[in-house]
């Protein structure tokens, strides 16, 4: 293995658990321990244990730090309230989507108020970058990186609160949906957010590097009469991808705009400037150039990333821009990027998997929504 | 009569030929089914298609991947295992024997010789 790979604090207990290791976006990720399938039904049936710890977390202290996030975001942040969590994206002036990221309004245990933005890791390097001229504006506010001295662990699926329940306090414990709040856990601190991305509830966890370990044990121990399993990120790409949440590099980059995939609702246009405002203004009022669909296939061939939507004179009409076999349908699911003009439910198809053509059908995103909780 | 892997022959990519009367069965090995996980779709080749050695002749297919497999020997294929894609958990228990996957007619046996003995390919497993 590369010595340039970071690996995270959970490393160690990835490796002497059977994890199958892989490079993701610079990291020694877990990609499975005993196998996709099993880990994405445990995560939907009862819970999975996710080390996401090779994502960005970003710090911005300061009475200004909103003003700054709300330049750089699609999403207002000047009218956040502590305690909550928004979806956004960071665009270019082109418009074209640098990154989507949770932007989170918290106060530390004194009193301060912060901003924390997790990014993703495969574009850690670059927003860090991106952000760098614009802090100049505001020398007021206090930026930290502090991806490497944290760690973060996701728990996903029905069981996932009741398995947190000895470990958080119940101010953690009774968090709404998209809500966020430093609290300790085991006496330590920790970021919890009621917040993820496998289409289930549950919690996400920023703990101090050190403490990780001993986190990801309590949570094994604590859950192991519940059914919780550690999970990699196989089961987490199948999980989203049945959630019908985009991933970066997938449904989204630098030449995809928020509209066509679906990401209007992120963008706050209205009395205020922001990075690419111009451009998303613009595009936001012109006819859609292409949509981002859901498409279930028929036989058992997923359609991967790449993969030519054809119409029924083979035309192409689009593209698969993420694929996968099923676990919770039994059925290869897609993503695509199609035509409008063809982008309606129900809508047959083709797609060309590696030569040969397969029928599929346009459905409603996500694929998976979980049944609505008490 | 059950087939033991130290009667077979492996490529270095993880499939098997085991050779009888001018015929080799090919198969995936158990260590390949292990570690593609998951299996869910298996392309197959077509009786009386030309397989070469160390060319691909199919693809299989887990929830995360799509590897080829690639023929040990060359010559026409006889006989595909085409109930295989239906119940590609075979290959979990049984990949030596119920999980074969095609019959080669050999245009030349001596191709045999250039592969692994089960010895080696172990070794090649575990050192990897």
């Amino acid at each position: 293995m590369s010595s340039q790979l970071s690996s995270t604090p959970l490393h160690a207990w990835h490796k002497s658990n059977g994890a199958r290791m892989a490079e993701f976006a610079g990291f020694e990720m877990p990609i499975q321990y005993d196998g996709i399938v099993a880990e994405h039904i445990a995560t939907r049936t009862a819970a999975g244990l996710f080390d996401i710890s090779h994502m960005g977390r970003l710090r911005f202290d300061g009475p200004r730090a909103d003003q700054l996030l709300d330049h750089l975001l699609t999403a207002r942040a000047t009218d956040m309230k502590i305690g909550q969590v928004r979806y956004s994206l960071m665009c270019n002036e082109e418009g074209g989507v640098l990154d989507d990221v949770l932007v989170s309004c918290l106060e530390s245990p004194s009193g301060k108020v912060y901003f924390l933005l997790v990014v993703n890791a495969g574009n850690h390097a670059k927003i860090v970058k991106w952000i760098h001229p614009h802090l100049a504006d505001f020398p007021d506010v206090e930026y930290h990186d502090v991806t490497s001295q944290t760690a973060m662990i996701a728990v996903q699926g029905p069981k996932a609160l009741e398995i947190c329940k000895p470990l958080l306090p119940p101010s953690a414990l009774t968090l709404g949906y998209y809500r966020a709040k430093v609290t300790e856990q085991m006496s330590k601190p920790c970021v919890v957010s009621r917040t993820g991305y496998t289409g289930e509830d549950g919690f996400e966890l920023i703990v101090k590097a050190e403490d990780a370990p001993r986190v990801w044990e309590n949570i094994l121990m604590a859950g192991r009469n519940l059914g919780v399993r550690a999970a990699g990120l196989g089961a987490r790409d199948t999980l989203r991808l049945e959630a019908g949440m985009p991933l970066y590099g997938h449904e989204l980059d630098e030449s995809i705009d928020p509209y066509r995939a679906g990401l209007g609702f992120a963008c706050k246009l209205a009395d205020r400037q922001f990075l690419g405002r111009e451009s998303l203004s613009r595009i936001s009022q012109s006819p859609l150039v292409a949509k981002r669909v859901g498409l279930i296939l028929d036989g058992k061939r997923a359609a991967r990333q790449g993969a030519s939507v054809l119409d029924a004179d083979s035309r192409t009409v689009g593209t698969v821009t993420s694929g996968s076999f099923s676990p919770t349908l039994d059925r290869p699911i897609a993503m695509a990027y199609v035509e409008p003009s063809i982008a309606f439910e129900q809508s047959r198809l083709d797609v060309d998997i590696r030569g040969s053509r397969v029928s599929a059908t346009i459905v409603p995103l996500p694929f998976y929504k979980r049944p609505t909780s008490k | 009569m059950s087939i033991t892997p130290d009667q077979l022959r492996f490529c270095e990519s993880h499939e098997w030929a085991l050779a009888q009367d001018g015929i080799a069965t090919i198969g995936i090995s158990a260590f390949a089914v292990a570690e593609l996980t998951d299996l869910v779709f298996m392309a197959l080749p077509k009786v009386g298609q030309t397989v070469v050695a160390g060319k691909e002749f199919g693809e299989v297919e887990s929830v995360k991947a799509v590897s080829p497999m690639y023929s040990p020997v060359s010559g026409e294929v006889v006989e595909v295992h085409d109930a295989l894609v239906n119940q590609l958990e075979i290959l979990n228990s049984d990949p030596y024997e119920a999980g074969w996957i095609m019959k080669v007619k050999m245009s030349d046996p001596n191709e045999l010789n250039k592969l692994l003995s089960w010895t080696d390919y172990q070794s090649q497993c575990g050192g990897s």
